[in-house]
């Protein structure tokens, strides 16, 4: 009915949204700009938080990448307006940023889909009851904090760590105790390899990393799990419900709007990564070249894409998400 | 023994092998779990361990090929270094209390507009969704310069510089991040915005419309009715930014630079190790690659610790509690 309301001509709702606000006229005193009123009331530290902090350096970075941009030491800087020329260098002229983009995507939607269900089954796994459960809960916990800020980064600057990696690399490529090489080349001869397996031995062999990734994930469909009423599994259990079918007919729909969270979570956690590779590009565009424009178009081209994925991604879930007032 | 295995077998044959079967299932499936449980928590927790025992070893043991976990001189000593080199009761004290302010202005700020964006409509909704979505997108490198900017001459509208003559320095005040924090503009706000509004969303309408007609108003009704129902969801969050806060390096390096913070101890404690070695001796030492990777596993270690204690006290409130309200269906 309320979209129904809203009129064509104001697509944005703008005129509406100020009706709203002004006492006196014959829409302030609906039902309807009542409830816009107090919805605006609490998102109003967000409004107020984005206009302050966020809404000054975006949009800068936004004209900067928009513009050649000449530093001065000591007087700041000059920008003169280049058009889609930073965009046009970002993807045509410079030598890695389009290939580590492609690359990194491609990484990054394998690596998203293992680690969702990767942590959806151990969370479903630790839901169940069984002796030491909380221990292994603590356990799975563990990547959350070992993940986070300054701890990870923290070892590898090490030069002795590095080189202790190295070389339990080359001991273990030497002596052949890598199994899954191993594995993998059985497979191969004897015909059954293709893409697929070579898909699934890059997971197995990065599966420490999606381990790592999926700490907050396991904890999000954990507390999504819990919320579940036990009255609901009882019921399906008198009806005649095997465990299989209802875990797809309850436990399966009522965590799916976490799913979508998980989903844009891990595709979030896998573009800002430290380590990524196209960060990395913008960083040393940025930093070392001071090649501003450039860079910040480099930026905007890569939230674009992430945003993308993530419209995509909840365009494909919400389709299947199951919410109460729909 | 023996009437129960009879009983057993008995009801079995009544059953026609049903209960054997189920039996095995169960057995199987709880073997499985284990397996698969005790694989990954292995793989999480052996760097962990090693961690640990390295910690307890005494230099020579450290370039001593015959030890490999089990320390042959055990000594607490390390511990004692890594506290002096991290500054450890103040900063660890600083860190306390500053994550928790932070975080728990931040779950606040966030559950109230989560609940806005779940429950109301207003005009410009889907713009300002599509801002919480690009906060989560932009990392926060992106800012960091023109938020070091505006924090060195803080103006508010021009009311500042209207009064004062000119902007306020908010360098090395804890101010200016407890003003992001309560706007939502902390360490990832949006997801957590996100994460609260699709909770929000998955609880029935008809709880809050049943109130209503019990003559709540709105924030009545926020506060008795959908608070303590999302209160699972409310402590994960503030779960993770008590530890994203705890292990930042980001803001606190923009923000707390005057305070002794253990992160920030954490990430240079490198730099500080051949001075303090050298304080104590005639000569400047060179601290040993492999000396400085112990104390550094420490220090990891000391910053994990009081977070776990954390987390075994929380879950049992978000992750051990059976859902609290009765209306879930």
């Amino acid at each position: 009915m309320m979209a129904k309301r809203k009129s064509k001509r104001d697509a944005w709702g703008l005129k509406e949204s100020i009706l709203t606000f002004i006492p006196g006229n014959s829409t302030f005193h609906t039902m309807r700009s009542r409830e816009a009123r107090h919805g605006v009331l609490f998102i109003l530290p967000f409004i107020i938080g984005f206009l302050v902090f966020m809404a000054r350096p975006l949009i800068q970075s936004l004209v900067m990448s928009l513009c050649n941009v000449q530093m001065k030491v000591g007087e700041g800087y000059t920008q003169t307006f280049v058009g889609l020329a930073n965009y046009q260098y970002a993807l045509g002229v410079d030598p890695y940023f389009n290939q580590r983009l492609v690359e990194e995507v491609g990484r990054m939607s394998i690596n998203a889909v293992a680690t969702l269900v990767l942590s959806f089954v151990i969370a479903v796994i630790l839901n169940q009851k069984f002796k030491g459960r909380t221990l292994a809960r603590a356990i799975f916990f563990l990547p959350v904090i070992l993940s986070s800020g300054v701890l990870p980064g923290i070892e590898s600057q090490n030069e002795f760590y590095n080189m202790m990696q190295g070389i339990s690399e080359e001991v273990a490529n030497a002596s052949g105790v890598n199994l899954s090489a191993a594995l993998q080349n059985l497979l191969s001869v004897s015909g059954v390899g293709s893409g697929v397996f070579d898909v699934l031995f890059t997971m197995i062999d990065s599966i420490y990393d999606i381990v790592m990734a999926s700490g907050i994930q396991i904890i999000v469909f954990l507390s999504g799990l819990q919320a579940i009423s036990p009255s609901l599994y009882e019921a399906a259990d008198m009806e005649g419900c095997t465990a299989w079918e209802s875990f797809w007919k309850i436990t399966f729909p009522m965590v799916s709007p976490l799913l979508l969270v998980n989903c844009i979570y891990t595709i979030i956690d896998f573009f800002m990564k430290n380590d990524n590779r196209v960060m990395e590009r913008i960083n040393l565009v940025m930093y070392s070249q001071f090649r501003f424009g450039e860079s910040s178009a480099m930026s905007w081209i890569y939230f674009g894409i992430a945003i993308l994925f993530i419209a995509i991604s909840s365009f494909i879930i919400s389709r299947g998400v199951h919410y109460y007032e729909d | 023994m023996k009437t129960k295995g009879k009983s057993f077998r008995e009801s079995n044959r009544r059953s026609g092998g049903y209960l054997v079967k189920a039996r095995a299932m169960k057995w199987t499936i709880s073997i499985v779990r284990g397996l698969l449980l005790f694989g990954l928590c292995f793989m999480i927790i052996q760097p962990m361990l090693t961690r640990f025992s390295t910690s307890l070893m005494a230099e020579q043991d450290l370039y001593d090929s015959t030890v490999v976990l089990l320390p042959r001189n055990p000594t607490l000593d390390n511990y004692r270094i890594v506290f002096d080199l991290t500054d450890f009761p103040r900063s660890m004290l600083n860190t306390l209390w500053t994550s928790l302010l932070v975080s728990v202005l931040q779950v606040a700020a966030c559950t109230l507009v989560g609940y806005g964006f779940a429950r109301y409509n207003f005009p410009l909704k889907k713009f300002w969704f599509g801002c919480v979505v690009a906060l989560i997108v932009i990392p926060p490198q992106t800012i960091a310069t023109s938020l070091y900017m505006n924090f060195a001459n803080f103006d508010f509208l021009g009311i500042i510089r209207a009064v004062s003559g000119k902007g306020l320095n908010l360098h090395g005040s804890i101010l200016p991040y407890v003003f992001m924090s309560l706007t939502c503009m902390g360490l990832k706000d949006g997801l957590y915005i996100y994460m609260l509004r699709q909770y929000f969303r998955g609880i029935p309408k008809s709880l809050e419309e049943a109130a209503y007609v019990d003559g709540c108003n709105t924030f009545h009704t926020f506060y008795r009715i959908m608070l303590p129902d999302a209160m699972p969801t409310i402590l994960s969050c503030f779960l993770f930014s008590f530890v994203w806060q705890w292990t930042d390096l980001f803001y606190t390096r923009n923000f707390l630079s005057s305070m002794s913070i253990y992160s920030n101890q954490l990430s240079t404690i490198v730099s500080r190790m051949s001075r303090y070695f050298s304080s104590n001796a005639d000569q400047a030492i060179v601290v040993p690659a492999a000396r400085q990777q112990q104390l550094i596993s420490i220090g990891v270690l000391v910053c994990c610790i009081p977070l776990i204690i954390l987390y075994c006290f929380t879950q049992r409130t978000f992750v051990e509690s059976i859902a609290m309200s009765g209306s879930k269906e």
